[in-house]
């Protein structure tokens, strides 16, 4: 079967005379690599390269002809990003977690991250204006300022980080459970869940809530994440996710404390088999050093507590905090390796593919060049059973993964690492190969009639890490590792256009000026900060 | 197979040249010809090890051995990642000597620059002039301290030497800087003459014992007697020694071992005993 491709989209066909071909005969070809979470760009991510010279001391490449010099294990710099991302055979990512105060940073990095398509995620859930909108019950004008506030920071999604807990963390508190009082505006992260689940399907907007649960990291947590994905199952309509719950491997901890620590995936994967409404991300843990960022102040507090390592930790004014906390992964470690056979177990026991996506959610369970390291796992149990004799012999009497037969063929790795997650994002051209599709084309050399991935997992994994083209927009950009040509991708936002926009009133600009150190004039990004701005229009209900 | 090699720069460098490929586990097996044409560079430029050094084979040995001779104090990363052989270095020499080493031995007959044995394995450094800053310490930013080897300096080193340092044994016959011994979590130093003072500071363990004049220990330090000797490698030092706990701010139980003889200044914590 031939795909032909045309003026950056793949179409019926092509004049086969003139066109430039690849003999891809024998090779896996899929559509572009998408990830759905990744912390690539922003303010977080830069504050992480400061904190940590060393890690770009051991990791480095040089420039040549065709690519800029980058350094970068677990922070990479943007342009490393975009190209060890291209070699892998990804086009579109996703970065969460931009506060919105942070957009004008996170455009710019993201301007400079070349070779794929991105967009991001601005952090709504603690946002005052949505706290006190909600708290009104006022759901159709807090709509109005969430569309307002994505269009003007150019994001993609909204993305709730620890809802409540953050602004609790502005005076040193935390929620313990989704019922929990938020300080001051005495809403519960339950409400602002489901307010903005609710403003999310006002605005039809093309992705769900982006969720990172509260009581992230802490034992016992699997309950919180079910009370989460429950709270919001009668908002979901005709078989249509209503929440992303991300990275659910941090999510997913049974037990009252770090020695009796426990899988909680059955239970997660037995809720999300039965239910919908829900889509999830891995967040495998990889064993090795790397760096934890997220909003999520009060847990990056903990884990520094935890790891007596370095730290970093931020309020961002009226919006969101933040925390970044240096981090190494030990196979020998109980909880380490519990966490590892999680993020696994959750892949495997939610037996549609179209519900679960792969991630690391780069870089905090680990740096996003293992992919093919998890692929491997995924299809091959022999590859899982070579990391589980050399873990914590507790964590592995303990771990469910060696009851587990299942293993992914390349179809459901297609769908866990493109397909599905750019049907989650609601991206029409993306993670197919269909006719009108972006030609965002990655095709590795191995033979998927002839190879069988349980057996020889080390050659899958090797083609995975190298793809032997990546066709982005059209044109070849890498092949077998090497970066042919530097191309800049575009940045995804959307234009949420409501019938009523809100008015800027001289009252707004005053509660800039109390609120914010950022006068209103100097908030909003105009599409001129992206070099190349590629916005999608939704029409909203309100 | 084993032999000597000598090099000597052909002229004095303007720009650092990283040297990572002096080191006998490179030199191990080559001929001349082969050790001339390992890569090297010089600024931004790559060039060969023949174009800025003489190479010079002599006798045959029990192990490869390196004699490097004259001024490379702009020449970095000798001896990086060394597991066996020796090198001699008559000149000074400059940063990253002896990098991550894990054997083998590094003598130097001159001063050496900063982060010396840095991140250092095993394997030992005799240094028989002066060392600069981070003396053992890991690269900026890392706490993958010193975790074995022994470092030993004749003349005086800088500050920060021995931060985060996990094993193996740094011996200065000079004196210290500041922050001798920072955030250290085992092993020793031994600092014979003075120190600058911060000594220890964030330390959760390990030991440091300063000889000469130290002006003041921190306030997260404690008092917790005085010690007629201490004991460092078999080796038995003469006191007596004020014997400080801490570093309190890190919940720390390192020993700070200070000369009572020398610090009169310090007889004051013996109201506290």
């Amino acid at each position: 079967m031939d795909i032909a491709i045309k003026d950056g989209k793949i179409v019926e066909r092509v004049d086969e005379l003139r066109a430039r071909k690849i003999y891809a005969s024998g090779m896996i070809v899929m559509p572009g690599g998408v990830d759905i979470h990744c912390h690539i760009a922003g303010s977080e991510v830069n504050t992480g390269r400061l904190l940590r010279p060393e890690d770009h001391f051991r990791d480095f490449e040089r420039k040549t002809p065709k690519t800029r010099s980058g350094v970068g294990y677990s922070v990479p710099s943007t342009f490393t990003t975009g190209y060890r991302y291209a070699r892998m055979g990804y086009t579109t990512i996703m970065n969460p977690s931009m506060p919105p105060l942070e957009a004008k940073h996170t455009h710019e990095e993201l301007n400079d991250t070349p070779m794929v398509d991105k967009g991001t995620y601005p952090l709504l859930g603690d946002w005052w204006f949505v706290l006190e909108y909600l708290k009104k019950g006022e759901i159709e004008e807090c709509a109005r300022y969430v569309a307002w506030m994505i269009t003007s920071t150019k994001g993609y999604a909204i993305k709730i980080v620890n809802p409540g807990g953050l602004e609790a963390w502005g005076s040193g508190g935390n929620v313990g459970s989704i019922d929990d009082q938020v300080p001051y505006f005495g809403i519960t992260p339950r409400e602002i869940v489901r307010g903005l689940c609710k403003v999310n399907k006002l605005l039809n907007l093309p992705h769900t809530i982006h969720v990172h649960t509260n009581n992230l990291g802490k034992p016992g947590n699997y309950l919180t994440a079910l009370d989460t994905m429950k709270c919001v199952e009668d908002l979901a309509s005709e078989d249509k996710p209503a929440i992303h719950i991300t990275h659910c491997q941090f999510s997913a901890f049974k037990g009252s404390d770090w020695r009796t620590l426990k899988s909680g995936a059955e239970e997660i994967a037995r809720y999300v088999n039965n239910h919908s409404h829900v889509t999830l991300d891995m967040g495998q843990v990889i064993f090795t050093d790397t760096t934890t960022m997220t909003a999520d102040g009060p847990f990056q507090y903990t884990l520094h507590e935890l790891s007596g390592n370095k730290w970093v930790n931020h309020d961002v004014e009226t919006e969101t905090s933040s925390g970044i906390v240096p981090f190494r992964y030990r196979r020998k470690s109980y909880v380490h390796a519990i966490q590892w056979s999680i993020g696994l177990e959750l892949a495997l026991l939610i037996k549609d593919p179209w519900k679960i996506f792969m991630t690391t959610d780069h870089p905090n369970a680990g740096p996003f060049i293992f992919y093919p390291r998890i692929m491997a796992w995924l299809m091959s149990r022999k590859a899982r059973e070579a990391v589980l004799n050399r873990i914590n012999r507790r964590a592995r009497n303990r771990s469910l993964l060696p009851s587990i037969d299942r293993e992914l063929g390349f179809y459901e790795i297609a769908i866990v690492t493109r397909a599905g997650q750019a049907k989650a994002l609601g991206l029409k051209n993306k993670g197919h190969l269909g006719v009108g599709a972006d030609a965002d084309v990655a095709i590795y050399n191995v033979n998927p009639e002839t190879i069988d991935p349980s057996r020889k997992y080390k050659t899958v994994r090797k083609a995975f890490r190298q793809a032997a083209y990546t066709v982005k927009g059209g044109e070849t950009v890498a092949k077998n590792g090497e970066i042919l040509k530097h191309v800049k991708g575009t940045t995804m936002w959307l234009d949420v256009q409501v019938s009523e926009p809100i008015k800027i009133t001289e009252e707004m600009k005053r509660r800039f000026r109390e609120y914010w150190t950022v006068e209103y004039e100097n908030y909003p990004v105009t599409e001129k900060y992206l070099e190349v701005s590629h916005p999608i229009t939704v029409k909203a209900n309100v | 197979m084993f032999k000597m090699i000598n090099l000597y720069p052909l002229k004095k460098f303007r720009f650092p040249v990283i040297a990572e490929c002096v080191s006998p586990d490179v030199f191990q097996g080559k001929n001349q010809k082969e050790i001339e044409e390992l890569e090297i560079w010089e600024g931004n430029k790559q060039k060969r090890l023949g174009e800025l050094f003489k190479v010079e084979e002599t006798r045959k040995e029990q192990e490869t051995i390196i004699t490097v001779c004259g001024d490379v104090s702009k020449v970095r990363r000798i001896g990086a990642y060394m597991t066996s052989g020796e090198i001699t270095i008559n000149g000074d020499v400059g940063m990253h000597l002896g990098e991550e080493m894990e054997g083998g031995k590094i003598t130097v007959h001159g001063n050496v620059g900063g982060w010396t044995g840095s991140m250092m394995k095993g394997g030992t450094i005799e240094i028989h002039g002066n060392a600069s800053h981070y003396l053992g310490a890991p690269y900026r930013g890392s706490n993958r301290g010193m975790r074995g080897g022994k470092i030993i300096v004749y003349g005086n080193v800088g500050n920060e030497a021995g931060a985060y340092m996990r094993k193996g044994l740094i011996k200065i016959y000079g004196k210290a800087g500041q922050f001798a011994g920072s955030r250290m979590h085992n092993g020793t130093i031994h600092v014979q003459k003075d120190s600058e003072g911060r000594v220890g500071a964030c330390m959760t363990g390990g030991k440091i014992v300063v000889e000469g004049f130290l002006e003041s220990v921190l306030p997260t330090f404690t008092i917790e007697s005085i010690k007629k000797k201490v004991k460092i490698e078999e080796k038995i030092v003469e006191g007596p020694f004020y014997l400080f706990l801490g570093d309190l701010t890190e919940n720390g139980k390192g020993k700070l071992y200070v000369s009572k003889e020398k610090n009169p200044q310090l007889s004051s914590y013996e109201k506290l005993l």
